[in-house]
């Protein structure tokens, strides 16, 4: 790094700089998580029944959408394939679920996270020896795969239908155990969602996101520099897979089911839209994409019942075109004016 | 133990399969190629394609006007998507074209679903005479469609090879900023081969659906196999999609015999898989120097 650094421009420029400098967050910053978690703690207290669920999935939905953020916004590889670490966080969990008695919220979550996990393994193993839309359409073929075997495999996936099984309850090994109240599975998935950001905040920051960042950048430079970017690349689908998987598990506990139609392509599709809403590349972007777009599910569907789809899709083309940066990047922009 | 007679049959059905395939994917092909535009609302115009056909064979009565009639209204609209959508596009990312269309693809389904419904419809096949092919009753039809597909991929050849406009199409993949020097309206260009692009996609949907019922979901299944298509076969390659999607094609219908449709589909998966471990370039192209 040189010393002189030049005079950044923007608010993304900036934010990089200070990064690179290895400056901690300002004191803003941790307010408006502060503020941010606190209101999403409180939250079950004020809102009623139907949209405190909501809230919940928001979150669930929100932590997937961030997994594949590592991979769309900070790398630059678009997964069209994230519903299959999804659904098999979801399958992971509910064979946990189902094969243990008395079962276990933690088992539960590391299963779906194992499933996920090998699954990331293979994806990532082929899939990243390709670039840009080859790799989109590579992830996208392997969730397809993974969608017929758990389609047709009905002996041992309940085929279309699906799994069914019960909510575990909370439990601290030796110490606790009990069941989870509507508020207990807020607080229990806000926690978890914080943690993963907060983790995947950390992987971002640092040097080996760094490296992704670069990657995304300009990737035949950042080899001539010598990293091995195919390693990187492959750690990159594997981090965003598992915290896909954990997503899908927690899905699975809040929703007491496991379904193929989890692991179809439509997922991975609303898993971009989730990024290219809220903006790429900034972790709680995809958060906020993902409320949007089921808030605006919720509205359309009122007016246009099932197929509330033509207009989120028109008004998601319509900010590929004009929003690039997504929401987050436009109210940013919009802010330093 | 090989059941020969079987073989033979699904060695004709995968030719015909394979053809339809191959007509959805040289579209696709041919906008990528162009355009950098990876197109994925190509099965949803194939879809949309097929359902303008039921449309106007309801209101005609006759298979070919419906086949004219879709072609015709396709590429209208292919060239309106093509204007409104995907120029402002030009330029950024190709990573954002898919984006874009992946959009449309929501859109176009939907309106489908929510325009015809989710009961299948069919078009009446224009040929309904059938032969015997070992111990089946071969449809006449579906040799025809394997036929037309044929000549429509020929057309298409010939003219990008000998026409004017097909010339001009060729200048502008090799070299998109010299083509617009040498007088060339590049912008046009890429409007109409996309048009070009979804009218194909239109045809084999008429063509595809007296075989099948008509529903909003098919169009889905067609761009990932055509995908498929053109990453084994090279992506941007006319000639190396149309093999690509015979092999495809021939592989599921061999596949059929052992295993059920929905799981013949991995089968072309793994051929996928395999090309881009031992050759990411694509099968059937020539190894780039």
């Amino acid at each position: 790094m040189s010393t002189i650094t030049p005079p950044a421009t923007s608010a993304a420029e900036r934010d990089l700089d200070t990064r690179a400098r290895g400056d901690g967050p300002s004191a803003a910053y941790w307010t408006g998580f502060v503020v941010v978690v606190g209101a999403l703690a409180l939250s079950p207290f004020v809102l009623p029944e139907f949209w405190q669920r909501f809230a919940t999935e928001i979150l669930i939905w929100g932590l997937l959408a961030m997994s594949s953020d590592i991979l769309i916004g900070y790398t630059g590889m678009v997964s069209f394939g994230h519903s299959a670490f999804f659904g098999l966080g979801m399958y992971g969990a509910a064979a946990a679920l189902l094969m243990v008695r008395p079962p276990n919220l933690w088992l539960a979550l590391a299963a779906g996270l194992v499933a996920a996990a090998a699954v990331a393994v293979f994806v990532a193993y082929f899939s990243t020896r390709l670039r840009d839309i080859y790799f989109s359409i590579t992830t996208l073929v392997f969730s397809q795969i993974f969608y017929v075997v758990i389609f047709t495999w009905t002996e041992v996936t309940g085929g279309e239908n699906g799994l069914t099984f019960r909510q575990p309850p909370f439990a601290v090994p030796g110490l606790f155990s009990v069941a989870f109240t509507r508020n207990g599975l807020h607080w229990f998935v806000l926690a978890m969602v914080t943690l993963s950001y907060l983790l995947l905040r950390r992987v971002t920051q640092s040097p080996f996101g760094m490296v992704l960042q670069s990657i995304r950048e300009n990737e035949p430079r950042t080899r001539a520099i010598g990293y091995h970017v195919e390693r990187y690349k492959i750690v990159a689908v594997m981090l965003s897979g598992l915290f896909a998987g954990l997503a899908g598990s927690l899905y699975a506990i809040q929703n007491k089911f496991a379904a193929p139609d989890f692991v179809l392509f439509l997922i991975s599709g609303e898993t971009v839209i989730f990024n290219v809403m809220g903006g790429m590349g900034t972790l709680v972007g995809p958060v906020a994409g993902a409320a949007f777009f089921l808030l605006m599910k919720e509205v359309f569907s009122r007016v246009f019942y099932e197929y509330y789809l033509i207009p989120v899709g028109i008004i998601f083309t319509l900010m590929v075109i004009f929003l690039p940066q997504g929401l987050l990047g436009f109210l940013r922009r919009r802010l330093n004016q | 133990m090989i059941p020969v007679d079987q073989v033979l049959v699904q060695i004709v059905n995968g030719l015909v399969n394979g053809m339809i395939l191959a007509l959805v994917a040289s579209g696709l092909t041919l906008i990528f190629g162009i355009m950098d535009i990876v197109n994925f609302a190509h099965g949803d115009l194939f879809m949309l394609g097929a359902y303008v056909g039921t449309t106007a064979f309801l209101a005609s009565g006759s298979f070919w006007v419906a086949l004219v009639v879709s072609v015709v209204v396709m590429a209208v609209l292919g060239a309106a998507l093509q204007v409104t959508a995907l120029r402002p596009l030009v330029g950024r990312d190709p990573l954002t074209t898919i984006l874009a269309t992946f959009g449309i693809s929501l859109v176009i389904q939907n309106y489908a679903l929510w325009q015809y419904g989710p009961v299948p419809r069919k078009i009446l096949e224009p040929v309904s005479a059938h032969f015997q092919l070992f111990y089946v009753e071969y449809p006449w039809y579906r040799i025809l469609i394997a036929l037309m597909s044929a000549g429509i991929i020929g057309a298409l050849y010939l003219f990008m090879k000998y026409g004017k406009h097909g010339i001009w199409i060729r200048a502008t993949t090799q070299d998109r900023v010299m083509a617009a020097a040498m007088g060339i309206p590049v912008p046009w260009v890429h409007t109409v081969v996309f048009a070009i692009g979804a009218a194909m996609a239109a045809a084999s949907g008429v063509l595809f659906a007296p075989t099948v019922g008509v529903n909003h979901a098919m169009g889905f299944d067609f761009t990932l196999r055509a995908f498929v298509v053109v990453v084994v076969g090279g992506m941007g390659n006319l000639g190396g999609s149309i093999l690509a999607s015979i092999f495809i094609s021939l592989l599921e219908s061999l596949a059929t015999i052992w295993v059920s449709p929905a799981q013949a589909v991995i089968v072309s998966f793994i051929a996928l898989i395999l090309t881009l471990l031992i050759r990411p370039t694509g099968l059937f192209v020539p190894t780039p120097k």
